[in-house]
């Protein structure tokens, strides 16, 4: 049997990837993924324990967050689509109207 | 039996109320009604209220009524509540009275003048607070009574605030009064320190079981001292009665009411009333007669050159005090409120003549400038008279009873030196009341034509532009009736008091008699000398003082009406000391020198750049220029990019899970 620490491991470098993602890029559509990826990373984590631990509500959290990231992508998705039809571009940079 | 005594002193306060909240829409006649209404509602009652008086027996008085407990703290309690007894009885009569003839006379003088009702309305609160001094039953309600009426004398004194200098008198007026308060305040604390209670009755039953003070000075010439200071600053004494001559910036008729007849003799009162204190005390009382002592003859000399009319009765009020000071300073407290009594009649008098005078040619207050006046102004003319023959001490004018028992009890306590400068006051008096009286309404009119030119000088303020001026005119009756009252009072005011020496039998003394006996019971209080054998003497003693008088009158004649070129010759001859005693021998530039120059310097250079600007308004600022300078360092952090703060939060969770993951490994 794989070992906790392992799963553990990658479930941090998924997270970190998506962190380093979230930061550096600019394209709003990577930087959605890598919050799915950081989602996933900690969804990892939780089953990775409740295997560990013979625990069901690990399963049941992946669920939950497994739900509201689906939503999140439709919702999410459907905001990009009206981003770029007004303002042609996926460059976060460039989508500053509000700031002051 | 309760006489509702209460409602004494809020009638004037109720006419004050409706004058000063709603007068400024109200015509003359109804100000004038509602002022002297209530004013006269007041001796009214205070008559009344003399006559019940007259029908208590003797363990009735004093008569005190106590209405609600006023504030408590601890042991000690003050109430509101009212002493009536024959010292508060004569006070209120005076001060009602008086109050309510000089009313009356303002009507007349005050009618050009803008803000009648506010005028008005201040007098009528003055009456309210100056009868509230005299009835307190207690020392704090006095206190209360004190402090409001100078506070309304602030505010007639300033009364025509626009005029740099009426505002600044008034400053005058309530600062120095500030410095006596002080002293009398520290006063009362004494007394709640050590006896535990302000109220009359109380204090002076746990007083009479203190000794005599004799040996050496104590607790009770200690408070008697501090009283005294309280009562320079009110009664005008040395040193601190340099506000009173400038206090004549205000109306004339605030003058006589405020400044002549009743404020400025709360300080006697209050010494007079404080006498089992005193009576206890002999330092404290012996300064008290040296005070006033050397105030009569002080501001008498500074009375002998001034030209000013009003400040010449100024000076003369000063000394005056001085009088019944000298006169509770030896232990005649009845002789000092008896003096204090004639005075209010004839130093009223003399200053609503004055201002029938002042009004009759249109604000000249300058006797060079006037001269002639009794073809023009008879009935001032006349009553004048009357109050400078009273004031000059000659018989049978009030004067004479007064200040004759003072010199005589100065004599016989055996204060011969206090006496000697008494009786050579009192020629002083004869001789610048006599002078006043010369320059003023004897000889040719000084003033200018009557023809020619239409408005006096411009020195009481508006009065002179207000109504357009031809030749001086007698005043009208509403202001001639209360001078002829106030003439008749100078008058008779002092047949009450005829000596036994005189074959009178001196009612006034009998009946304030129980006051200070009861008061004095234990003390080594010198006895009322009434033997037979010493009247001769005292018959002795008035002729000289009378014959003083009459030499003052003689003098007065020859230099101002004989020979009336003469006195600017000597003013010459005497050179330095004629300008001296010209500019009131300089005591406002010493004090301005010595204490009010200090002061500013102090204020200005410590209190106010030093410790206000650089310390409270610098903690201010810098606290707000260090929230602004941290704020603007810090809000480069909330950039408005999102990217940012979410390396923040990550920059955050690292540390927090570096110290967690860091504590593990310990």
């Amino acid at each position: 049997m794989v070992p906790l620490s392992y799963y553990l491991v990658l479930s941090a470098i998924l997270f970190a990837c998506g962190i380093a993602g979230f930061l550096i890029k600019r394209n709003i559509i990577t930087i959605f993924l890598s919050i799915e990826l950081m989602l996933n990373g900690v969804n990892l984590s939780f089953v990775a324990f409740a295997a560990q631990l013979n625990k069901l509500e690990g399963h049941i959290f992946v669920f939950f967050v497994m739900v509201v990231a689906a939503a999140e992508a439709a919702v999410g998705l459907a905001i990009i689509i009206a981003v770029f039809r007004t303002r042609e571009t996926l460059n976060v940079d460039r989508v500053n109207l509000l700031r002051l | 039996m309760s006489m509702h005594l209460w409602i004494i002193p809020l009638l004037p306060l109720t006419g004050a109320a409706i004058n000063g909240l709603l007068g400024k829409r109200f015509p003359k006649a109804l100000v004038n009604t509602i002022a002297l209404g209530f004013t006269a509602a007041a001796f009214l009652m205070a008559l009344w209220v003399a006559v019940q008086f007259a029908g208590l027996s003797p363990d009735q008085i004093p008569h005190i009524e106590r209405y609600a407990t006023w504030l408590s703290a601890g042991q000690f309690s003050a109430e509101y509540g009212i002493y009536l007894d024959q010292l508060s009885l004569v006070m209120l009569l005076i001060v009602t009275g008086v109050g309510f003839l000089i009313h009356v006379y303002s009507v007349g003088y005050m009618e050009h003048e803008g803000g009648y009702y506010r005028y008005f309305a201040y007098l009528n609160i003055f009456m309210f607070f100056m009868l509230t001094l005299v009835l307190a039953n207690n020392y704090l309600l006095m206190f209360v009574g004190w402090e409001g009426v100078g506070l309304a004398s602030y505010l007639l004194i300033g009364f025509w605030f626009l005029k740099k200098s009426a505002a600044n008198a008034g400053k005058k007026a309530f600062i120095t009064n500030r410095v006596g308060d002080f002293g009398f305040l520290l006063a009362l604390f004494l007394l709640i320190k050590h006896f535990g209670t302000l109220q009359y009755d109380s204090l002076w039953k746990l007083v009479s079981q203190h000794p005599v003070e004799s040996a050496g000075a104590g607790l009770l010439t200690a408070i008697g001292l501090l009283m005294l200071v309280g009562a320079t600053g009110k009664s005008a004494q040395i040193p601190l009665y340099v506000w009173l001559p400038d206090a004549m910036e205000g109306p004339t008729p605030v003058s006589a009411l405020i400044h002549a007849a009743t404020m400025v003799t709360a300080g006697v009162y209050m010494v007079a009333r404080s006498s089992p204190i005193f009576d206890r005390a002999p330092d404290a009382r012996l300064a008290v007669a040296v005070i006033g002592t050397l105030t009569a003859i002080f501001a008498a000399s500074i009375g002998i050159v001034q030209t000013d009319i009003k400040k010449v009765l100024a000076y003369s009020t000063i000394s005056q005090l001085g009088y019944m000071f000298m006169a509770c300073g030896v232990a005649d407290y009845i002789g000092g409120i008896f003096h204090l009594m004639t005075h209010a009649f004839f130093k009223g008098l003399l200053f609503l003549a004055a201002g029938s005078i002042i009004h009759g040619l249109g604000g000249e207050q300058d006797m060079r400038h006037m001269g002639g006046l009794r073809k023009y102004l008879p009935y001032t003319f006349w009553s004048m008279t009357v109050a400078t023959f009273a004031i000059a001490g000659l018989p049978p004018f009030a004067g004479f009873f007064s200040k004759d028992r003072i010199l005589w009890s100065a004599w016989s306590s055996g204060n011969h030196i206090i006496w000697l400068i008494g009786v050579i006051t009192a020629g002083m008096t004869s001789f610048y009341m006599f002078r006043l009286w010369f320059l003023t309404f004897f000889g040719e009119y000084r003033g200018p034509n009557p023809e020619t030119a239409g408005h006096g000088h411009d020195t009481d303020a508006q009065h002179a532009g207000s109504h357009g001026h031809g030749a001086p005119h007698e005043s009208p009756w509403v202001m001639v009736v209360p001078l002829m009252i106030l003439a008749l009072l100078s008058l008779v005011g002092g047949w009450v008091g005829v000596p036994h020496s005189l074959h009178g039998s001196d009612h006034f003394e009998a009946f304030l008699a129980p006051v200070f006996q009861a008061a004095s019971a234990g003390t080594t209080a010198p006895e009322p000398a009434a033997e037979t054998g010493v009247n001769s003497t005292e018959l002795l003693f008035s002729g000289i003082s009378v014959g003083l008088a009459a030499l003052g009158l003689l003098l007065a004649w020859y230099l101002y009406y004989k020979r009336p070129e003469l006195p600017a010759r000597m003013a010459k001859a005497a050179g330095g000391l004629y300008t001296l005693v010209l500019d009131k021998y300089k005591v406002d530039e010493l004090y301005g020198a010595v204490i009010i120059q200090p002061l500013i310097a102090l204020s200005t250079n410590v209190f106010w750049k030093g410790i206000d600007q650089g310390l409270i308004d610098r903690a201010v600022d810098e606290g707000a220029e260090g929230a602004l300078e941290t704020s603007d360092a810090m809000r480069h952090m909330q950039s408005g990019n999102i990217r940012s703060y979410a390396g923040w939060v990550a920059v955050g969770a690292t540390a927090v899970i570096a110290f967690m993951v860091w504590r593990g490994l310990r």
